[in-house]
C-alpha cells in the first residue's frame, strides 16, 4: 500500500526556542528529526501549544530554526520558495481580491502572464468546486468556501509539497468531513505531498498514510503510525475505530 | 392594491429622506431671516437674500479683488499642492514606519515631537524661513500671467498645508500597516512574493482603507490650515484673505458668503473621499 518513496522533506534534529515578551527562554519543539516521502499524506497531531504550526513555519522557510536543518530535495530551507506550499486555518485570502484573483496571486507574483493565470486559476477552481464563486469577494464566502479558494490557491501556485496548519480546524463537523473527501480526491488527483496538521485524530486517521502523534510542550515525536486501510476509509470501521481510540490514549499521556 | 401600497410606502420614505435633511437649513434659514430684519444693521447680519445674491453670481468681481470663485480656486490649488507633496512623504514613509520596528523607532521620536505645535503656530518661523517667496521665485519667472499664478503659491503657505495634512496621514498609515493580518504577509511569502511585492501587493492595499481615512481628515485639516493661514498679515489672495479684506471694509455679506464658500468646497472634497472609500473598499466591512 504504501510505498517507499524518495524522501522529499528532511527534518533533521529540529529546535525551536522562542524569547517571550517577558525576555525568558521557551523551548517550542525539541530534536525532531522526521521524513516525509514523496506522494505521502502525512498528518500531524498533538496537544495544543506543542509546536505543530512552529514544524510547519520553519517547513514553509518563514521562521528559522534554533538549532537543526530542514532539507527540501536536498536543498536546505531557508526562506519560502514557490515548491512549498503553505494553507493556514483561517484569514489567508487577500479581502480585497477576488477569488479567481486570489488564486491567481502566486503565478502573479512570478510574472506570468495574465491569460495563462486566469486560465490556471479557473482549471484549479473547477477541482475546488468553486467556479461559480469566481468573482465574488472573501468576504462574500462561507469558512468552508475560503477554505476551499485558500486550498485552490495553494495548488495553483504549483508546489511540490503542501503544508497545511488545520485548514478545517475553524469549520463545522458536517463542511470539515465534506472537504476532508474533497482534498482527499485531490490529493489523488494531483499526487502532492501534503503534510497536514490537525487537532482531530479522526481527521488525521480519516486522510493520512502516516499519522506523527506529538508530546506536550516541548513538542517531541512520540509515535508514528503507519495507517493501512484502503481508500475511502469508513468511520463505520472497526479499524478505524480502534486505531483512533489508540491514539486518543496516546495523546492523554502527554509527556 | 399591495403593489400600490407598497408603491405609497416607497415613495413616502424617498420623500423623507430628502426631506428630512434639508430642515436644519431651512429653519436657520428663517431664523437668519428674521433675526437680519430685527436687527436691521447690514454690518452685523446683512440678509439672507444678499449673501444668496453674491453666491449666485460668484464670478462678478467683488471690492476689486477679484471673484468668489477666483478666490476659492487660488485657495484650492493651494490645498492641492501643499496636500499632494504631504500625501507623497507620508504614505511611503508610514508603509515603512508601519512594517520595520527599527524605522519606526528612527523617526517616530523625532516626529511626536512636532505633532502637538499647531500648524498655525510655525507661521512666524516660516514667514522667516521663505518671505514671500513663491513658485515664482523657484522658476525664475518676473513678469506676466504666469508670474501672477505662480506668485500665488507661496512656500510659507505649502509648508502650512503640508504640516497640516502630513500627520493624519502618517499616523493612519503606519496604523493600517500595522493592523495587516500577519497571516496576508506570510501567505503572500509562500507564494512566492518579493519584498517589493510585499509592499506594493500586500501591505498598500490592505492598509489603504485606512490611508484613505488618514487623507481624508488631512485635506479637512490643510484646508482649515490654508484658510486661516491666508487670514494673516503678507497674504494678498485667496479664499481666507478675501474673507479679512471685506472684514476690513465691514462687508459682512462678502464674508458671509466666502465663509459658504469654505464649507461648500470643504464638504464636497469630504464627499469625493466618502464616496471612493464606499466604492472601493466594501470589503474592508466584513473582511475579517
Ligand atoms: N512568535 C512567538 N513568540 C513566542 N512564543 C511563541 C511564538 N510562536 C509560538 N510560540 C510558542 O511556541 C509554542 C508552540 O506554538 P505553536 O503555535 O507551534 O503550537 P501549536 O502546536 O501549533 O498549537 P495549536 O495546536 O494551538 O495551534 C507555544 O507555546 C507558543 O506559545
Ligand atoms: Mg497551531
Amino acid at each position: 500500500m504504501n510505498h517507499v518513496n524518495g524522501e522529499i522533506i528532511g527534518i533533521r534534529q529540529l529546535s525551536k526556542e522562542y524569547t517571550t515578551e517577558k525576555g525568558e527562554q521557551l523551548l517550542a519543539v525539541d530534536d525532531i528529526t522526521l521524513t516525509i516521502p514523496e506522494k505521502s499524506f502525512t498528518c500531524i497531531v498533538g496537544p495544543s501549544g506543542c509546536g505543530k504550526s512552529t514544524i510547519l513555519r520553519i517547513a514553509a522557510g518563514l521562521e528559522a530554526a534554533s538549532s537543526g536543518t530542514v532539507h527540501y530535495r536536498s536543498n536546505l530551507v531557508v526562506k519560502p520558495c514557490g515548491e512549498i506550499g503553505l494553507v493556514f486555518q483561517e484569514y489567508s485570502l487577500f479581502p480585497w481580491l477576488t477569488v479567481i484573483d486570489n488564486v491567481a496571486a502566486g503565478p502573479a507574483f512570478s510574472g506570468v502572464s495574465k491569460s495563462e493565470r486566469i486560465k490556471d486559476a479557473l482549471v484549479h477552481l473547477r477541482m475546488v468546486n468553486m467556479l461559480e464563486f469566481k468573482d465574488a469577494y472573501p468576504h462574500e464566502l462561507s469558512g468552508g468556501m475560503r477554505q476551499r479558494v485558500a486550498i485552490a490557491r495553494a495548488l495553483a501556485n504549483k508546489p511540490d509539497v503542501l503544508l497545511m496548519d488545520e485548514p478545517f480546524g475553524a469549520l463545522d463537523a458536517h463542511t470539515r468531513i465534506l472537504l476532508q473527501r474533497e482534498l482527499l480526491k485531490v490529493w489523488q488527483l494531483t499526487r502532492k505531498t501534503i503534510v497536514l496538521v490537525t487537532h482531530s485524530v479522526d481527521e488525521a486517521v480519516y486522510l493520512a498514510d502516516r499519522i506523527i502523534v506529538m508530546s506536550n510542550r516541548p513538542g517531541r515525536i512520540r509515535t508514528v503510525l503507519e495507517v493501512e486501510m484502503d481508500r475511502p476509509r469508513s468511520r463505520a470501521n472497526l479499524q478505524f475505530g480502534q486505531l483512533t481510540d489508540s491514539i486518543l490514549k496516546e495523546l492523554e499521556y502527554g509527556n | 392594491m399591495i403593489l400600490s401600497r407598497k408603491l405609497e410606502y416607497a415613495m413616502r420614505t424617498r420623500v423623507l429622506s430628502l426631506t428630512v435633511p434639508m430642515m436644519a437649513p431651512a429653519l436657520l434659514a428663517v431664523i437668519w431671516t428674521i433675526l437680519a430684519h430685527q436687527i436691521g444693521n447690514q454690518v452685523i447680519l446683512p440678509g439672507i437674500d444678499q449673501v444668496g445674491e453674491l453666491l449666485r453670481h460668484p464670478t462678478e468681481d467683488l471690492i476689486s479683488m477679484g471673484s468668489l470663485a477666483t478666490n476659492v480656486l487660488v485657495s484650492f490649488v493651494r490645498v492641492i499642492m501643499g496636500y499632494a507633496v504631504a500625501a507623497l512623504v507620508a504614505i511611503p514613509l508610514g508603509v515603512v514606519m508601519g512594517y520595520y520596528g527599527f524605522i519606526f523607532k528612527f523617526f517616530n521620536g523625532f516626529l511626536n515631537l512636532f505633532r502637538p505645535i499647531p500648524p498655525l503656530a510655525w507661521v512666524p518661523l516660516v514667514m522667516a524661513w521663505f518671505g514671500i517667496s513663491s513658485l515664482a521665485t523657484l522658476s525664475g519667472v518676473e513678469t506676466g500671467l504666469t508670474f501672477i499664478y505662480l506668485d500665488n503659491i507661496k512656500f510659507s503657505m505649502l509648508f502650512i498645508i503640508f504640516i497640516g495634512a502630513f500627520y493624519p496621514i502618517l499616523t493612519s498609515t503606519i496604523h493600517g500597516v500595522r493592523s495587516v493580518n500577519a497571516t496576508l504577509i506570510d501567505s503572500a511569502r509562500v507564494l512566492g512574493a518579493n519584498e517589493s511585492q510585499i509592499f506594493r501587493k500586500v501591505l498598500l492595499p490592505a492598509a489603504m482603507p485606512s490611508i484613505i481615512t488618514g487623507m481624508r481628515i488631512g485635506l479637512g485639516i490643510a484646508w482649515m490650515c490654508l484658510v486661516s493661514a491666508e487670514m494673516l498679515p503678507g497674504s494678498l489672495s485667496g479664499i481666507g484673505y478675501m474673507i479679512t479684506h471685506a472684514f476690513t471694509l465691514a462687508s459682512t455679506d462678502i464674508v458671509i458668503a466666502g465663509m459658504i464658500s469654505i464649507g461648500i468646497v470643504g464638504a464636497s472634497m469630504d464627499m469625493v473621499f466618502r464616496h471612493i472609500e464606499q466604492k472601493n473598499f466594501s470589503w474592508r466591512r466584513l473582511a475579517e
